[in-house]
């Protein structure tokens, strides 16, 4: 019996191309997967690897920045001098390093940052005797001495094309500085290696623009022989207990962070590019079921024989699956190899979005052939089942008898009573999820991919009327051939609708996607919109506070009528943690807009707090009440409730005036700065503000689109990286449909050959066969983004906690743009089969029985 | 010339000649070198309208090829085809496609129908390709000549093999072609149904003036037929006028005598 699966798999390998294609793109996808994050796990592993090496033990205060961002307590404890000179004085200590490091940016000679906004960093140069640094070894030039002098890592310095002795500006988040370049260094730290920017100052000069005079960020202590470093840490710790905030940590502690963290990264990484590829794969099983149905249905007189000659029903399902597993084992060893290249492809093209991508040779463990052999194997084995049981069930007596045998309406009944219960019983999770008040994703959770299941299921009894309702048109635009196609859609249900389903599925996710995003960038914008009154908020690229002289500045500049700092600290509110923003009272009602549900916006003058209506129901507020505030110092404040708005995207739920913030927190956190100008949103407003923080390149000046693009960014980054994971299982699709098209056309040879003879063009044939291709692609489609728009009104539902103004917005042009798309490829997908069909030589097919 | 055809000429509308197609020094040959095989030598014939001629032979005769080429289907290798007056040899396929549709009618053995159309949309599926509406009243005398009035929505696996195979014949006949050619249409049905198909195929002549040219290697079929001809490698080596079944097997007994000797 293995042989006839092995002559078979031979006889029929044109035939089995695209579900092979199918079964290795998937596999491939995982391949890639695991590859890439294998590699991108031993490559940051490898920049890693020669960290820590030079220290024992690190004491490390988490709260030393300028502008970092910390925004809880800033104790008058540092690590400073004394603290410097007491560990030094330690028996165990060999010696000690004192760091001071933050974030600063390096503009390149248009004023632009180098490298990303967050591994652009500082530290101290620490010179010895020799006057050199020997973790910064000077390739050109000096280290810095002095203020105003500073040293560049040498990539950094090459990509602004300086030279030592040049005028380079850095920035903090205050104005920006101009600097003399006195030396040029190399350096193994792998942030720089990512393509991070590395600026050395001297330790003074760090110290005063980056922390207060005297205070170090951490301190590097190194054992004496002899000495363990748990040994170390023990008599280090209690000399740096006067705050809890220090941590102070083993190398090895250190190194196991690091790779944990590492870890976590790739891990999660990994986890989501897997499960694309299931994605992909799932989208395989619909091809490879339908191959080995269609297979089975051509070649029922010869199972039949083999029926008939003696075979068992089991020897039959063997041979059939025996016939996947190879298919699946070839297809996953290709897939194997193309995804060692996607895995290489994936890192080239982070690379060159992201400069901070560690690279290194690619890894192909024994793990990932192992997995990826299997699950292709696996996946094909299963695809192939139920054809191969199937298979089993024809009778021997079907060797003698001639025609095809019609779909038997019974499984369709079957089918289609198991995906009705399905359907419903998603649609109500569903309904029930968007009804309820509480747990709606409890509900919905379950209840969408029921739902989506259970239409696949019902595909092919839907498929008939659908596409049925395209009938008119097609006849209309097309005549005959349009007419055939119409009606050769639909002549096997299961067929169409292992097709279409294919492409159903990553049209459903693309569809939610898209409309998710959609309904919430509108969200956020119509929320920018109604809350904020200012015309520009200013704010650091990088996430980090602004400097306090910064608001204060703007106010300067020409054209500004009102400006206010927004404020953010870590506060607890009656006991419970919260982020608490301030405003300045006075300028509050020029820029920000609140609908009051109660009390009135103005008490922020008398210094009392305003609240939204969310935390007015969680904590039992309402106006006039006592509210106690403990402070990140630990002190706490009084306060009562001044009024209480509707929860805003915009704001924190509770909202004080900047004076009461800095009364236990002299250097506040500075989130934005809100401008209002004489003339709104111009550039000459923007430009004035520019020139007033000192062209700083890591301050950004955003208008109101810009602060509702900035929300949304994030979104639509997911989302460009989920078209293009899910464009991956659409191809998949795509080769599905070649598949049956190839397929179809081929048992059709007759029939096109009888076309032919009668009068049907070449162009004729070749048209019907595409249209029929389309028809079927554009109800995947349809499917697809029916159940797509729906599914995201669900999670829609689910999501007006966080954003309360969120309602469904369909994105017209774009379903649209998808439904053409589906269009257009399910005509290329039909091009080469349509091909096919058109040179069918008549009297061979006439003449064939 | 029989006096039955010549009847028949003679109410036949049409071509001055009265030559529905003809062949000319008509050569076909498969393959090159040692394997090729000669299938029509040198063959002339011609096809007179409002007649019914069968061309039989024993297999690998060329009676099949002679027929293909006569109708489009096959090119010839040398020689020169007219179907009315147009010389088909130097169409290409586009032109011979749209020659068969418009000019042509078919009958096959088997496989006739499109399975997804119903019995009256595969009779008029060459007008529909061609964009022609049928003529309702020749339709209608088509249909109730074949008899199937009461099967027009019933699709080809709900009607038995005689009655696909008239569907096939009305479809034929549907457009009025020039000519129609139908190869063994009734070699895959009992001989009962294979006698109401001959029956239609001859009324058709008589009645409607059909030019009908049909492969066979039934003797008894050939007698439906005005004019047999007969095929042995490749030539016409005989012809006969309003042939009876017997002579037909008798004379086809001398093809087989002629090979066993």
């Amino acid at each position: 019996m293995y042989r006839t699966a092995l002559r078979n798999l031979l006889a029929h390998k044109g035939r089995l191309l695209m579900t092979a294609l199918a079964i290795m793109l998937g596999t491939a996808f995982v391949a890639g997967s695991m590859v890439f994050s294998d590699t991108v796990d031993q490559a940051t592993r490898n920049s890693y690897s020669t960290s820590f090496d030079d220290l024992s033990v690190m004491v490390s205060d988490p709260a030393a920045s300028a502008s970092g961002g910390f925004r809880g307590q800033r104790s008058s404890a540092e690590l400073n001098e004394e603290t410097v000179a007491k560990i030094a004085a330690l028996p165990g200590v060999a010696k000690t390093r004192a760091v001071v490091g933050d974030f600063t940016g390096v503009a390149d000679k248009q004023n632009k940052l180098i490298g990303p906004a967050w591994s652009a960093r500082s530290a101290n140069f620490v010179p010895d005797a020799s006057g050199n640094d020997p973790r910064y070894p000077m390739v050109q030039g000096r280290g810095p001495r002095a203020a105003g002098e500073i040293a560049l890592d040498r990539k950094t310095a090459e990509s602004g094309g300086y030279r030592v002795g040049d005028t380079v500006r850095i920035a903090i988040n205050g104005p920006a500085v101009n600097t003399q370049l006195t030396g040029i260094f190399t350096t193994t730290d792998p942030m720089v290696a990512g393509g991070g920017s590395l600026t050395l100052l001297d330790t003074a000069s760090a110290q005063q623009q980056l922390l207060t005079p005297g205070q170090f960020s951490s301190i590097e202590v190194t054992a004496k022989p002899g000495i363990s470093a748990q040994a170390l840490r023990e008599q280090v710790a209690p000399v740096v207990a006067y705050s809890k905030r220090f941590t102070v940590q083993t190398a090895e502690q250190l190194r196991t962070e690091q790779s944990t963290m590492i870890a976590r990264r790739t891990h999660s990484l990994e986890q989501v590019l897997l499960a694309f590829a299931a994605i992909s794969l799932f989208v395989g099983i619909f091809i490879i079921a339908n191959t080995f149905t269609m297979l089975i249905a051509q070649r029922t007189k010869e199972l039949a024989l083999l029926r008939a000659i003696g075979a068992a029903r089991a020897q039959v399902t063997k041979s059939v699956l025996a016939e996947a597993a190879l298919i699946g084992l070839v297809s996953a060893a290709g897939g194997l190899l193309v995804g060692i290249g996607v895995g290489a492809g994936l890192q080239w093209g982070l690379k060159s979005v992201n400069r901070g991508m560690p690279t290194g040779s690619l890894v192909v463990s024994p793990g990932t052939a192992v997995t990826v052999l299997a699950v292709g194997v696996l996946v094909t084995m299963v695809s192939a089942l139920l054809p191969a049981v199937r298979a089993s069930r024809i009778a021997p007596v079907a060797a003698m008898s001639s025609g095809d045998q019609p779909t038997t309406p019974k499984g369709l009944r079957i089918r289609n009573s198991i995906g009705t219960v399905i359907t419903v019983l998603g649609l109500g999770l569903i309904m029930l999820g968007v009804v309820s008040d509480h747990s709606k994703q409890q509900f919905i959770r379950p209840g969408a991919p029921l739902a989506a299941i259970g239409i696949l299921i019902l595909l092919p009894v839907l498929s008939r009327p659908a596409i049925s309702l395209a009938g008119p048109a097609l006849v209309r635009l097309f005549g005959t051939p349009g007419k055939l196609a119409r009606l050769n859609a639909v002549r096997s249900p299961r067929r169409t609708a292992a097709t279409a389903g294919a492409i159903a599925i990553g049209l459903t996710l693309v569809t939610a996607m898209t409309v998710i995003g959609t309904s919430v960038t509108d969200a956020t914008t119509r929320s920018v919109n109604a809350s904020v009154k200012a015309d520009l908020a200013v704010a650091m690229s990088n996430g980090h506070g602004l400097a306090a002289q910064v608001p204060a500045d703007i106010a300067k500049a020409p054209g500004v009528t009102s400006v206010s700092a927004v404020t953010s600290m870590n506060a607890k509110v009656n006991g419970n943690p919260h982020t608490v923003e301030g405003l300045d009272a006075d300028t509050f009602d020029q820029l920000v807009k609140l609908s009051m549900t109660a009390g009135s916006a103005d008490a922020l003058k008398q210094g009392q707090a305003l609240i939204d209506s969310g935390l007015a129901t969680s904590e039992g507020l309402h106006t006039g009440s006592a509210l106690k505030l403990t402070n990140p110092d630990g002190t706490e404040t009084a306060l009562t409730v001044g009024g209480v708005f509707e929860n805003n995207q915009q704001l924190s739920p509770i909202l004080l005036a900047n004076s009461v913030i800095t009364a236990h927190n002299p250097q506040p956190f500075i989130v934005r700065t809100l401008v209002k100008g004489t003339a709104g949103a111009t550039r000459a407003l923007k430009q004035a503000i520019a020139d007033a923080t000192g062209n700083n390149p890591v301050i950004v000046i955003r208008d109101k689109q810009g602060m509702a693009d900035d929300y949304s960014s994030t979104v639509n980054a997911a989302m460009s990286l989920l078209y293009v994971m899910l464009g991956m299982s659409v191809l998949v699709a795509v080769l599905g449909v070649v598949n049956t098209m190839a397929m179809s056309v081929f048992e059709r040879k007759r029939e096109i050959g009888l076309l032919r003879a009668l009068g049907l063009d070449r162009t004729g044939v070749r048209r019907m066969v595409r249209l029929e291709s389309a028809v079927v692609s554009v109800f995947g489609a349809v499917v697809g983004m029916a159940l797509g728009s729906y599914l995201a009104w669900a999670a829609v539902s689910t999501l007006s906690e966080q954003l309360p103004n969120i309602s469904t917005v369909l994105p017209v042009g774009e379903l649209l743009l998808f439904l053409v798309t589906a269009g257009a490829v399910g005509i290329v997908a039909g091009l080469w089969p349509a091909r096919q069909a058109a040179g069918t030589d008549i009297l061979h097919s006439i003449n064939a029985s | 010339m029989s006096t039955a055809s010549a009847i028949l000429r003679s109410v036949t509308p049409g071509g001055p000649s009265g030559i529905a197609a003809s062949a000319r020094e008509v050569t076909k040959a498969y393959g090159v070198g040692e394997t090729r095989v000669t299938a029509l030598n040198r063959v002339d014939v011609d096809i007179h309208r409002g007649q019914f001629t069968a061309i039989m032979g024993p297999s690998g005769s060329g009676k099949s090829t002679l027929m293909h080429c006569l109708a489009g289907l096959d090119t010839v290798s040398t020689g020169h085809i007219r179907i009315g007056d147009t010389e088909i040899t130097d169409l290409n396929d586009k032109q011979l496609t749209q020659l068969r549709r418009d000019k042509i009618g078919f009958i096959f053995q088997a496989f006739n129908l499109l399975p997804t159309l119903n019995a009256i949309e595969n009779i008029t599926l060459p007008m529909d390709i061609a964009g022609r509406k049928a003529d309702q009243a020749w339709l209608d005398q088509v249909v109730s000549t074949v008899g199937l009035a009461d099967r027009l929505k019933h699709r080809p696996a709900q009607l038995s093999g005689g009655q696909q195979q008239r569907v096939a014949v009305a479809r034929a006949l549907a457009s009025r072609p020039e000519i129609i050619f139908g190869d063994e249409p009734t070699g895959n049905l009992d001989s009962r149904s294979g006698a109401e198909v001959l029956d239609f195929l001859r009324r058709s002549v008589n009645e409607l003036q059909q030019t009908i040219v049909m492969v066979t290697h039934d003797p008894n079929a050939a007698s439906y037929a005005d004019r047999v001809l007969f095929l042995a490698d490749g030539r016409i080596v005989d012809e006969m006028h309003n042939p009876t079944a017997d002579a037909v097997l008798d004379r086809m007994r001398r093809f087989d005598g002629k090979r066993t000797s």
